[in-house]
């Protein structure tokens, strides 16, 4: 189960509106070995950016953008992993949204294929934005990876426990402990 | 001897090390003395004799495939980074 504090999932859906019809992306970075996340770090989706030449979908066969697609730019990538192991840091959550209509908060086989490069405790959260324009809370869903290998891996969709502070969700967190 | 930083996923080859040395004049032959004392990472990093595509690989922090892929020199003393790649979207 995802527990995970209502400003962050507020962030990641303002990102997901801001950058709307493309896809959003980032992350949520929490003290290593807590699997808390805290910090909320929205990335560039490269494949959005002027002069990205279109990543050719294995399956489809079609030359994506930044609608249908979304990648980290290396260089960012390099200096994020280097802030995090700084900062004694890792990705608890990464993030990001499906716009197009009908695409729903489902993984696609590259999420999939990119969730088997992270460890299995990391929460692969997707943000459905068929319906930019409702009010409220658009569709957030998480998953973790189980398995390995091409075949064997999948995507499991878990709980998602929105909270308003971590103080009394068993985390941990906040400088307050749960009462015990 | 280069330094190879090793992303988290792939550290059960390298018996949990973050960082470990190897030795070669360029990305492949780095990659290939890894494989001779870390079995297995070269599956990990290469398909059909390229560079896994949602593997990022730098040396000096420059992504190697904007220097020559597999081919890129790596120095004596150079930083070899490994990253997963993020990407992903819709079907």
């Amino acid at each position: 189960m995802l527990v995970i504090r209502a400003d962050l999932v507020d962030e990641i859906v303002a990102h997901a509106r801001r950058d709307h019809p493309n896809e959003a992306c980032g992350v949520i970075a929490g003290p290593e070995g807590s699997g808390r996340p805290e910090r909320f770090i929205p990335m560039v989706n490269a494949a959005a950016l002027p002069g990205y030449p279109g990543f050719h979908h294995p399956e489809t066969g079609t030359l994506r953008f930044g609608d249908t697609f979304y990648v980290w730019e290396s260089k960012a990538d390099l200096l994020l992993n280097r802030e995090l192991d700084a900062r004694d840091e890792t990705m608890v959550v990464i993030y990001h949204s499906h716009t197009k209509p009908g695409s729903e908060a489902y993984p696609s086989v590259i999420d999939t294929e990119i969730a088997q490069g992270f460890p299995d405790d990391v929460h692969h959260v997707i943000v459905g934005m068929q319906h930019p324009e409702a009010p409220g809370r658009p569709d957030v869903r998480s998953y973790r990876i189980v398995g390995a290998g091409l075949v064997e891996a999948g995507l499991v969709e878990e709980a998602v426990d929105v909270v308003e502070s971590y103080m009394f969700a068993h985390t941990g967190a906040d400088d307050v402990p749960d009462s015990v | 001897m280069a330094t190879v930083s090793i992303p988290t996923i792939l550290r059960t080859h390298t018996g949990g090390e973050k960082s470990v040395e190897a030795k070669g004049a360029t990305v492949a032959e780095v990659i290939d003395d890894l494989d001779s004392r870390h079995s297995g990472l070269r599956d990990r990093l290469i398909t059909n004799g390229n560079l896994h595509r949602f593997v990022n690989v730098y040396v000096d922090d420059e992504d190697v495939r904007f220097a020559g892929g597999l081919q890129a020199p790596v120095k004596d003393a150079s930083t070899v980074t490994i990253l997963p790649a993020v990407a992903g979207g819709v079907r």
